[in-house]
C-alpha cells in the first residue's frame, strides 16, 4: 500500500473541497482497501465519507431518498424498502456476506470495481482498465465470469454489483456534489461502456461525490423478484442474475422492469426486452421473444457463451413466476 | 489514536495503512482474530464493532477509533461463552483456524435474526419475525469459510445455541 493522508469529512461540501487531485473518497473500504493493498489503487489522500448522510427517507410521493453512506445492511433491513421495494432488499441480500454488507456503503457499492481476475493480477496479466493500452488477457483467458453484453475489444469485465441491478430496474437517480455544484444523473447513465477506454468507468467529474440515491415510486414494485445463478449457492458473484417487476392487466403486460447482472460491463437495464413486452400477451412465447431481443447483441467468449442461453431462460422463468 | 477493544482503551500511534486486523494482532497482541485470506473472502478475521460483525482485514484501523470492538478474546473466558462450549460439544472445528471468526460471526448473526433482519433465503422479506432454520443458518454464515469442512459441527453448535427449533 502506498502512503496516504486521511481526513474524516463532516459533510459533503467539506468532503468535496477537501478532496485534491489524487484523493479518493473512502466508504466501508471493502473494495478500495483491497485494491490499495494490491497497489492497483494508489490514492495520496483518503477522504472518509462514512459520516455523511445515513438517512433513508421515505417521501410522501412514495419515493425513497437514500443517503450515500447508508450501509448495505441498513438499506436491506429498512421496513419501507422491504415492503415497497423488495427487489432492492433481495438484491442486496444476494450479494457479498453479512460482514461485508455491514461495512459497505450504498455509494461505494455503486462505485466498486470489477472483480476480473486479470484486473487484479497486477504483476502477471495485461489489463486495459488497469494499464490503458496494455491489452486484455481476459479476451482469450478464463472468462467464465465475464460479460457478454456491452463488451469491447478492450474489455469484457463485468460490473459486479447485485444492488445496482435492482436500482437500475427501479430507475434510480444518483445525486452528485462536485466542485461545480450539485447535479443528478440516472444510474443507467452513470456507468460507461468500456469501448476503447475501459479505464474510464463512470460519468463522474474529478472530485465528484455521490451524496444520495433517489428511487422513484413504482406502483407494481411489490410484484418483483431477484434471481441469481452462481457457482456456489451463497457468497459468490453472479454468473447471471435477473431483476424483474411485472404489471399485468387483462392478460397483457401493462408495464415491466427488467435488468440483468453478471452479464454486462455495466449494470444492465434490459431496455430491448421491456420494449418487446409492453402491450404483449403475458405468455411464455412473449417472454421468450423479449429475452431473445435483449440477448440478440450478446457476444460469448471462450468460456462464457453459456450465459447467453442461461440469461434468456432466467428472464423467461422470472417473468413466468411473476405472471403466475 | 484511541481504540476500545474488549472494554479496554488503548492509545497508540500506528501507520495509517494499518488494518484493524493488523492492529489487533501485531500491535495489541490479540492474535485470536485470524488472517486467512486478507481480502475479505474467508471471514477468519471477523470481529464485532458495536455488536455488528465486520471483516477486520478490510477495515482501516483509523476508521474504527473510539468504537466498541469485541474480539474472540472478549467473548468469553471463564466460563466459556455458551457458543464456545457448543463448538466443543459438537466438534465445530478441526484445525481451529476459522473458529474465532465463526464464533464472532455467529454471535452477531444471532442478534441480526433477533432484531428481524431478513436474509436472501427468507421467503417473506416483510415478516417481523425471523426463524433460524437450517437453510437460514447456512446462508447467514456463508461469509465464514472452514477449509477443514467442519460445517456440520459448526451448524449444529450454532443451532443448539441460537435456533428455537432444531436445524
Amino acid at each position: 500500500m502506498t502512503p496516504f493522508t486521511y481526513a474524516r469529512a463532516a459533510d459533503a461540501a467539506t468532503a468535496v473541497s477537501g478532496a485534491g487531485a489524487n484523493a479518493k473518497y473512502l466508504g466501508g473500504g471493502t473494495n478500495l482497501v483491497d485494491l490499495m493493498r494490491e497497489t492497483i489503487e494508489r490514492p495520496e489522500a483518503l477522504v472518509d465519507v462514512t459520516g455523511l448522510a445515513q438517512a433513508i427517507e421515505a417521501r410522501a410521493d412514495g419515493s425513497l431518498l437514500i443517503g450515500a453512506a447508508v450501509k448495505n445492511t441498513a438499506l436491506a433491513e429498512d421496513r419501507t424498502v422491504r415492503r415497497d421495494f423488495p427487489l432492492i432488499a433481495r438484491a442486496i441480500l444476494a450479494g457479498a456476506s453479512g460482514q461485508i454488507r455491514n461495512m459497505a456503503t450504498v455509494g461505494g457499492n455503486i462505485l466498486q470495481r470489477t472483480r476480473c481476475a486479470y484486473f487484479y493480477d497486477n504483476e502477471g496479466s495485461r489489463c486495459n482498465k488497469r494499464q490503458p493500452g496494455q491489452g486484455c488477457d481476459a479476451l482469450d483467458g478464463f472468462n467464465r465470469n465475464h460479460a457478454i453484453l456491452g463488451t469491447s475489444h478492450a474489455c469484457i469485465a463485468t460490473h459486479p454489483s447485485d444492488m445496482c441491478i435492482a436500482l437500475v430496474a427501479h430507475d434510480a437517480i444518483v445525486h452528485l456534489e462536485g466542485r461545480a455544484g450539485k447535479r443528478t444523473i440516472p444510474l443507467t447513465d452513470l456507468h460507461r461502456l468500456p469501448e476503447g477506454h475501459p479505464e474510464i468507468e463512470t460519468m463522474l467529474e474529478p472530485g465528484e461525490l455521490i451524496t444520495a440515491i433517489e428511487v422513484p415510486a413504482l406502483g407494481f414494485g411489490r410484484r418483483a423478484i431477484y434471481r441469481k445463478v452462481r457457482d456456489r449457492s451463497s457468497y459468490a458473484f453472479a454468473l447471471v442474475s435477473v431483476a424483474a417487476a411485472l404489471d399485468i392487466e387483462d392478460g397483457r403486460v401493462r408495464d415491466v422492469r427488467l435488468a440483468l447482472g453478471g452479464v454486462g460491463t455495466k449494470p444492465w437495464r434490459a431496455w430491448q426486452s421491456e420494449a418487446a413486452l409492453r402491450g404483449a400477451p403475458a405468455t411464455e412465447v412473449s417472454f421468450r421473444r423479449a429475452a431473445e431481443a435483449e440477448l440478440a447483441n450478446a457476444k460469448g467468449y471462450r468460456e462464457n457463451g453459456f450465459k447467453i442461453e442461461l440469461a434468456k431462460r432466467m428472464i423467461v422463468a422470472a417473468l413466468q413466476e411473476l405472471a403466475a | 489514536m484511541n481504540f476500545n477493544i474488549n472494554g479496554e482503551t488503548h492509545q497508540l500511534e500506528v501507520d495509517l495503512r494499518t488494518s484493524l486486523l493488523d492492529l489487533l494482532r501485531d500491535h495489541l497482541g490479540l492474535t485470536g482474530s485470524k488472517k486467512g485470506c486478507n481480502q475479505g473472502a474467508c471471514g477468519a478475521c471477523t470481529v464485532l464493532v458495536e455488536g455488528e460483525r465486520i471483516n477486520a482485514c478490510l477495515a482501516l484501523a483509523v476508521q474504527y477509533q473510539d468504537r466498541a470492538i469485541v474480539t474472540v478474546e472478549g467473548l468469553g473466558g471463564e466460563p466459556l461463552h455458551p457458543l464456545q462450549q457448543a463448538f466443543i460439544d459438537h466438534d465445530g472445528f478441526q484445525c481451529g483456524y476459522c473458529t474465532p471468526g465463526q464464533l464472532c460471526s455467529a454471535v452477531a448473526m444471532a442478534e441480526e435474526v433477533r432484531r428481524g433482519l431478513p436474509s436472501f433465503v427468507t421467503a417473506d422479506l416483510s415478516s417481523d419475525v425471523m426463524t433460524l432454520d437450517h437453510d437460514e443458518l447456512r446462508e447467514r454464515m456463508s461469509g465464514n469459510l472452514c477449509r477443514c469442512g467442519a460445517y456440520n459441527g459448526i451448524v449444529d453448535a450454532i443451532a443448539e445455541t441460537y435456533a428455537k427449533e432444531p436445524a
